[in-house]
């Protein structure tokens, strides 16, 4: 028996189901997170594990992806690296979201001088190109998980204060958010209650895609070396440790840069998905 | 026109000001003693002490922020690097450039191949070269440019030994770093293209063109193609002020001397000056690519035009 889908989000994930890309991204995702949560019991070696007999191994029968200078099994650091790859996208997205949502949200819901100064504010860090300034405030904050999140989080505050405010703008004139004015709701509650909940599709679209570059962006400040430090196995850090032996070894960074890109590629398919299934203009 | 410019110019004073502010805040909650870079791990601590004096970093943060702003107004001088000790202007412009020549060959790599693909990926659509160039450029976008540089080392150097793995003065040299950094834009411009297209060729003016009888080839490259390349110039543009400010991974792989490599080298060296004009003069740019942009596509879409006069 079909069951009927009559809220938005079922609709929504009805006509997601359809597109084979999002689908695929969506699966990927999926299996991303369960050797995130799994990392420990699917990992055939333990990340660190040193083992000075078998250093730069290619892959075999033992060693999947081979071993890298230490003689640390590649697989295994790469299963590992998921759990900080997907929790810098995510956390650092999180705080993106809810750090620009909440100034995007205040600018255009108060309009006027607020408004205006909090947007003049978000210009400036618009000014400077992300990557550059996720690299500056991470050298201010120093190597470290946290730090890498803030650092990569920080950077995508304008961009989320940028979007909400222009939904705020087109939504705060409704007419349901007068009837909430004039019954006396406050202005949080109105904000929180009425308002945000019914510009969350662009907000979702955006943050998915936002969690894939967020993920770049960390690889390319650990590559840089201002992420994490060794021993964490960091795919990005893994691809800057392979650099030197690329001539030799160069499944060393084939396969954490493979790990990357799937991680992407999956989330990409499911954000443009997410965007089709959402957009107003094709529905049905 | 004239009075839009000049109040977009206007508009960037008090952005470039919160950008110097930003970043010496920034500076100056970063760890690190220049000074001890400066003089070395063994130096003595009355040394040490010595030149941060001299430096002018024992002073509190408002009056070395007010003397930077006021030295860059008055005096036009952004400061000298605390490490070669040259002008940071002349520094810059050393470096500058190499990522200008660096970017815009990445530009026109993603422009001579992604406009072309966006139109035939639009006009045949659901083929298969449809299929095919949809799924590259998606996986273009996810490839991460660090990833694919050392990729086109392995196979370009190491396993063929036709182009060299760094350096930026020959052609040869550029190919593999253009071609690193232009990959994300060419599937950005890809997409953006193919989009704009099949938008454009749904417009009722299109098919009164088809219905008049115009040879289809025409209809494309006449009526379709310039309306739909206006949101594409946007794109490009702004992708070009991302690739200024974005060539650093590309730099490093390559070891290019270019504006991106300068400010890693300078955060690690902690030289703030290098690294507060370097900032600075990247926002700039930012700033003036965008506001080109945007004066372009008042030029090229008439009705944007009209609201500026």
């Amino acid at each position: 028996m079909q069951t009927k889908k009559n809220s938005l989000w079922g609709q929504v994930f009805a006509r997601l189901k359809k597109n084979r890309m999002a689908m695929m991204g969506l699966c990927i995702l999926m299996a991303l997170l369960l050797t995130a949560l799994l990392a420990d019991v699917i990992a055939p070696f333990p990340f660190d594990e040193q083992d000075l007999f078998a250093t730069l191994e290619g892959p075999s029968k033992l060693h999947w992806f081979g071993t890298d200078e230490f003689g640390r099994d590649i697989l295994s650091r790469i299963i590992h690296g998921s759990r900080i790859s997907l929790q810098v996208g995510f956390v650092a997205v999180g705080f993106s979201v809810v750090a620009g949502g909440f100034i995007g949200a205040v600018a255009g819901y108060y309009g006027g001088r607020t408004d205006n100064i909090l947007m003049r504010l978000m210009d400036i860090l618009l000014s400077i190109p992300q990557l550059l300034l996720a690299i500056s405030v991470a050298a201010s904050l120093g190597p470290g998980l946290l730090n890498l999140m803030l650092a990569v989080g920080i950077a995508a505050i304008p961009q989320y204060a940028r979007l909400v405010r222009a939904s705020v703008l087109s939504i705060r004139d409704q007419e349901y958010v007068e009837a909430a004015i004039s019954v006396g709701s406050s202005d949080l509650r109105i904000i929180f209650r009425h308002i945000l909940p019914n510009c969350m599709a662009p907000i979702i679209v955006q943050a998915t895609l936002g969690v894939a570059f967020a993920i770049l962006i960390a690889a390319g400040l650990s590559f840089i070396g201002l992420g994490l430090e060794p021993p964490t196995p960091e795919w990005g850090a893994m691809l800057s440790g392979g650099r030197e032996f690329i001539r030799d070894y160069p499944y060393m960074t084939i396969f954490p840069g493979l790990a990357i890109m799937i991680t992407i590629l999956g989330l990409n398919f499911l954000g443009d998905g997410l965007r089709d299934a959402l957009d107003p203009k094709l529905r049905n | 026109m004239l009075g839009y410019i000049l109040r977009r110019c206007a508009m960037l004073i008090p952005v470039i000001f919160g950008v110097v502010f930003i970043v010496f805040v920034m500076m100056y909650v970063t760890p690190g003693d220049p000074a001890r870079m400066v003089l070395g791990e063994q130096a003595p601590q009355v040394d040490v002490d010595n030149l941060r004096a001299e430096m002018g970093l024992d002073d509190p943060f408002l009056l070395q922020f007010g003397r930077y702003v006021y030295n860059a107004v008055v005096h036009a001088d952004i400061g000298r690097s605390y490490i070669t000790k040259r002008p940071v202007w002349n520094e810059l412009m050393t470096a500058f450039p190499i990522t200008l020549k660096l970017s815009a060959l990445a530009m026109g790599i993603a422009l001579l191949v992604g406009i072309p693909c966006g139109i035939v990926t639009a006009v045949r659509q659901y083929s298969i070269f449809d299929n095919i160039v949809t799924l590259f450029a998606l996986i273009g976008i996810s490839m991460p440019v660090f990833w694919l540089g050392l990729l086109l080392i392995l196979l370009f150097t190491v396993k063929l030994a036709w182009l060299p793995p760094s350096g930026f003065d020959s052609v040869q040299a550029m190919i593999m770093p253009a071609v690193t950094l232009g990959l994300q834009s060419v599937a950005i411009i890809t997409r953006m293209t193919r989009s704009s297209m099949l938008e454009v060729v749904r417009q009722d003016y299109i098919r009164t063109a088809r219905s008049k009888g115009q040879k289809e080839s025409v209809v494309i490259r006449k009526h379709a193609l310039p309306n739909a390349l206006v949101p594409v110039v946007t794109i490009a543009g702004i992708q070009f002020g991302i690739l200024l400010g974005g060539a650093v991974l590309t730099e490093i792989i390559f070891s290019i001397p270019g504006l991106g490599r300068l400010m890693v080298s300078s955060i690690e060296m902690r030289d703030y000056p290098m690294v507060q004009g370097g900032v600075l003069f990247i926002a700039l740019a930012f700033c003036l690519v965008n506001l080109g942009v945007d004066l372009l596509y008042a030029w090229l879409d008439p009705r944007i035009k009209s609201q500026y006069t």
